[in-house]
């Protein structure tokens, strides 16, 4: 069984309804609590990166399975200005916004694997996962 | 427009954060909070957040604001209630909440607050709001 779920990011109500629904298909999937919340944590940043960096885009929320085991996966993408230099804005601390700039590299500490596809005029797309 | 009620307790403000806040409601918080402060002439705020499911950087930056707001408006902020799983996290995530007091509970808080009181200042009451 895959579920599969496309949820619209353009707003900080939607962050919200990202955060709502990841925490449903956590559930569902059978993380433990820690999990879960480590799962919605980068759920919440990744998609609020969406709405403030890319100017809006959407997330594919889906459980998979691969060799026997359940994950939950999440992609993020928008089409937005993208990102010049992704290693520096990987770095800890570093933003252009005025937040802590934790979001990125946060995000893959607290997930088993961390993609990111971004070039400037192209947008962006991350695609973390979590196994159970 | 939805709002988190602030409630007033002598000297002191209590929140207790029960809705899974949007950004913008975030944003509303900290500024009614540093409003009361002043009109209220608060000596400590008091943030439950056992409710919060997650602090995410978003959350923890407005934490730290308001801790040091109200600090220079000479209110001590306590942040109460962490669930132990939102605390693993916020660590895995680099968040390290320097500058804002924590308690395990509203108890405990209050008691943080009591403390930092200045020495002679006389003992309120719980009064009515002006
Ligand atoms: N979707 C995106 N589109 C364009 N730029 C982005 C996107 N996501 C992140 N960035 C860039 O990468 C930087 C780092 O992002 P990160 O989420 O780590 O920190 P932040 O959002 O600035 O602060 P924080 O997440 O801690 O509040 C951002 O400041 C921004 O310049
Ligand atoms: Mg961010």
């Amino acid at each position: 069984m895959t579920r599969h779920e496309k949820i619209e990011v353009r707003s900080s109500d939607d962050v919200v309804k990202v955060r709502q629904r990841v925490r449903a298909l956590a559930v569902e999937a059978g993380f433990s609590l820690v999990d879960q919340t480590k799962i919605i944590t980068a759920a919440s940043e990744l998609a609020r990166n969406t709405v403030n960096y890319g100017g809006g885009g959407h997330a594919i929320v889906s459980l998979v399975k691969s060799n026997g085991r359940t994950g939950l996966r999440l992609v993020f993408e928008d089409r937005g200005p993208g990102i010049t230099d992704i290693e520096l804005a990987m770095q800890d601390g570093y933003s252009t916004g005025a937040g802590l700039g934790l979001g990125l590299s946060g995000s893959r500490r607290l997930m088993h694997e961390f993609e990111i596809d971004s070039a400037p005029g192209q947008g962006t797309k991350v695609t973390v996962t979590r196994w159970r | 427009m939805e709002k988190i009620p602030i409630l007033k307790m002598g000297r002191f403000l209590l929140v207790s954060i029960q809705v899974d806040m949007h950004d913008r409601l975030a944003m509303t918080l900290q500024e009614d909070l540093t409003d009361r402060i002043v009109k209220e002439n608060a000596r400590g705020v008091l943030i439950d957040i056992s409710s919060m499911e997650i602090v995410d950087s978003f959350i923890g930056r407005m934490l730290g604001s308001i801790a040091s707001m109200s600090r220079m408006l000479n209110a001590e902020t306590v942040v109460v209630g962490m669930q132990p799983a939102v605390a693993i996290t916020m660590v895995e995530l680099g968040l390290s909440l320097s500058g804002v007091r924590t308690a395990l509970d509203v108890e405990k808080g209050m008691e943080i607050l009591h403390r930092f009181r200045q020495p002679g200042e006389e003992e309120t009451d719980i009064d009515d709001q002006a």
